[in-house]
């Protein structure tokens, strides 16, 4: 077929307005009583384990708002939507929320790769993502709440403690070789020679990729008296097994992670990681009434007894009780009234207190420190006298009298060249 | 030095235990089955579940790895590859399809979850077998320390290999499958039912990966995808070894393995597998039939 100018523009013209005609019927607008919010989580691929029960989270604080009356006289609507483990379906499934949908709010995103994936959306529409998962660092945009930790809330108690009180000097660090890993090694090592101790090595294995043998062989003959660890995934697994099988063991050379948590402990059988340390925010052995409330709670909503809670999982469900505050604040659904209110709010989580931090739109959080027990659950060995605030440059000398992420956006004057 | 070499020799045997199904499968029969690091996670999710439903350790659930693993292949072999014959690359997008298919059906219990049911087992989650008491921690030998689980692994690949070499080179069932290898017109003139021996040699190779499977499941995790870099990696063995060629898969991953410890003991896992793969794309350039090979059909 011959394809002239004119063609073109009258098929164009068609197709595009056949699209715009199906979207128009397909969408479903919220009525009257009811406001909706949107959420991507992985329910299918490789990294479901973990983001379902996210979801789940986000389901479960929604529900109970819900029965609760709802937020200014409605009730929340969840569009749920299937990241299946892949940034580029999350991209499009964040496109589908904003664009078609049209909701302001969306709670998403597990990975690092996810969340950058779906970060231009939402900048270009001007609507807000909350982010649950403890990460990198390095970003400062005005379209994320996130409410995971930066590697200074995970590490600047951690290290000190390591090397004070369990008089630890060597340190091998060892990780995944992605972003996350190498950034968290970066705040590890400023920290390790602050205090007086010395690292020796600083490793990384493919993302993915579970032959530990020779690694594991060099940590042993490597002298180190303790082992930091920003390995993620499967690969986790086969870390902590071939740590023991080579005769290792956490008494002498502990494993200190900063991902390790009840699901990876409750996978890998408890007694590999006995013994082991990890730090976080949020821990399910965290012993207050409103935590084993909220355990029994959960437990109740996803009809499992034996389910348990994390850090990532605790983020996902004090987020929404979070953006239900600026709403109620601000008397508006608005992304743009959301943020302006949701500085300095702060929540009653489970795991204790959180702020927002006005000038960066990170989550103050009470680090934590956890010994891993035989019976899987993470004993809390040392806990921050209070929150520590969100420093997401701390890897680049940002300091909580000069923050690099403000309320006006990245100083890069300040980033190292 | 000891260490590296010993790691070696670990890493080796476990490349060749998925290799040598794939040695007899592509090799003897010219059939890249892209299906087989399925077999590898099926004979795995077989150590997990023999665990959760019959009590079987580790040890019991090998020979029932290989039956379940084998009974897929032979599946497979008759349903698929069987009519796909000489159809080179027919047969590798048809069996990758059956590797997608394993992995999902693994993950959505057979289908099962649509319904809301789920076996206890399968599904996403990661699954982890335990491997038995006396197989924990290290054997010192003077002042050297073996890896049990390890030294475990290497003794087994070393008899499953010895079996293998057996059956193909001094029964009469092997022989009828090297004489297929080398001309299966030929073969079928002479009275071997080629399509019988093809059906068993690809069920065989099948239950050999189900078997690394096992193995595997007692040194790192068990999840749907977990078959995937294990297939890469043997393909890698067997093309280096030479298609067809028993001692060349034998001798290629010991080389291979070799390489992965020693290069890593000096260097990083990160560059070992760059050098890896660097030293396989120079003995191809150097030898495209591979270290040792004859011509076959």
């Amino acid at each position: 077929m011959q394809m002239n100018r004119r063609k073109f523009i009258v098929g164009s013209t068609v197709a595009v307005g056949g699209i715009a005609a199906t979207a128009l019927i397909t969408k479903r607008t919220a009525t009257k009583d009811t406001v909706q919010v949107g959420s991507i989580f992985s329910l299918t691929g490789g990294l479901s384990i973990t983001e379902k029960t996210m979801a789940d989270a986000t389901r479960m604080a929604i529900a109970e708002i819900n029965a609760k009356g709802g937020v200014l006289g409605k009730q929340i609507e969840l569009i749920l939507e299937d990241g299946a483990s892949d940034p580029k379906t999350y991209n499009e499934k964040a496109s589908k929320l904003v664009l078609q949908d049209k909701v302001q709010s969306v709670f998403a995103c597990y990975t690092s790769a996810s969340r950058k994936a779906v970060l231009p959306v939402f900048e270009r529409r001007g609507s807000l993502l909350f982010y649950p998962t403890f990460y990198e660092g390095y970003e400062c945009s005005k379209n994320v709440i996130y409410t995971g930790a930066v590697p200074n809330q995970q590490l600047s108690n951690y290290i000190p403690w390591l090397v004070k009180k369990q008089g630890k000097k060597k340190f091998f660090i060892v990780g995944s070789n992605y972003l996350f890993p190498r950034e968290m090694a970066k705040v590890s090592k400023s920290l390790i020679e602050q205090n007086g101790a010395q690292w020796i090595a600083d490793e990384y294995l493919e993302l993915g990729y579970s032959q530990w043998a020779s690694m594991v062989s060099k940590i042993k003959n490597s002298g180190c008296d303790a082992v930091i660890s920003n390995v993620v995934g499967d690969s986790l697994i086969a870390f902590y097994k071939e740590f023991r099988n080579q005769g290792l063991t956490h008494d002498k050379v502990p494993i200190c992670s900063t991902v390790t948590s009840e699901v990876e402990v409750a996978a890998m059988g408890p007694e590999y990681a006995a013994g082991s340390f990890t730090s976080f925010p949020y821990f399910q052995s965290i012993d207050t009434p409103r935590n084993r409330d909220f355990v029994q709670r959960y437990r109740a909503f996803v009809k499992d007894p034996q389910a348990v809670t994390h850090d990532p999982l605790h983020s996902s469900y004090f987020q929404v009780y979070l953006w239900k505050a600026a709403v109620e604040k601000a008397r508006d659904f608005s992304a743009d009234a959301i943020r302006a209110a949701i500085g300095g709010l702060s929540y009653d989580a489970p795991g204790g207190t959180v702020t927002i931090n006005a000038e960066n739109l990170h989550t103050a959080h009470t680090p934590r420190i956890a010994q891993w027990q035989a019976d899987g659950s993470g004993k809390i060995v040392n806990q921050f006298p209070g929150p520590v605030q969100p420093l997401p440059y701390s890897a680049y000398g940002e300091t909580e009298g000069n923050l690099y992420c403000t309320v006006s956006g990245l100083d890069t004057a300040k980033l190292p060249k | 030095m000891f260490d590296a070499v010993f790691i070696g020799l670990s890493v080796g045997s476990i490349m060749l235990l998925v290799a040598l199904g794939l040695a007899i499968t592509y090799g003897a029969m010219g059939v890249i089955n892209m299906a087989h690091g399925e077999m590898v996670m099926l004979g795995a999710y077989t150590a997990v579940m023999a665990k959760i439903w019959l009590g079987l350790g580790l040890l019991a659930s090998i020979p029932l790895a290989f039956i379940v693993s084998a009974g897929a292949g032979l599946l497979i072999e008759r349903v698929i590859v069987a009519r796909l014959y000489g159809r080179l690359l027919d047969t590798l997008l048809a069996t990758w399809g059956v590797a997608i298919l394993l992995q999902q059906a693994i993950r959505l219990s057979f289908g099962l979850a649509f319904f809301g049911i789920t076996i206890q087992g399968l599904g996403t989650d990661l699954r982890t077998v335990q491997t038995p008491e006396f197989l924990h921690g290290v054997i010192a030998v003077g002042s050297y320390e073996f890896n049990a689980y390890r030294t475990f692994v290497i003794a087994f690949t070393v008899i499953v290999t010895v079996v293998t070499w057996w059956i193909m080179y001094k029964t009469s069932l092997g022989m009828r499958v090297r004489a297929i290898m080398r001309n299966p017109d030929m073969a079928s003139a002479c009275g071997i039912d080629v399509a019988r021996v093809n059906a068993l040699t690809f069920a065989y190779g099948s239950g050999l990966a189900g078997i690394a499977g096992v193995m595997i499941a007692g040194l790192e995790s068990v999840f749907p995808d977990m078959g995937t870099p294990k297939v890469v990696e043997a393909f890698l063995v067997v093309v280096t070894g030479g298609v067809g060629s028993l001692g060349g898969t034998v001798l290629a991953a010991g080389i291979l393995g070799q390489i992965t410890g020693i290069a890593s003991a000096l260097t990083n896992d990160i560059l070992a597998r760059a050098i890896v793969f660097g030293i396989v794309i120079l003995i191809i350039i150097w030898k495209p039939k591979g270290l040792f090979s004859y011509r076959g059909r």
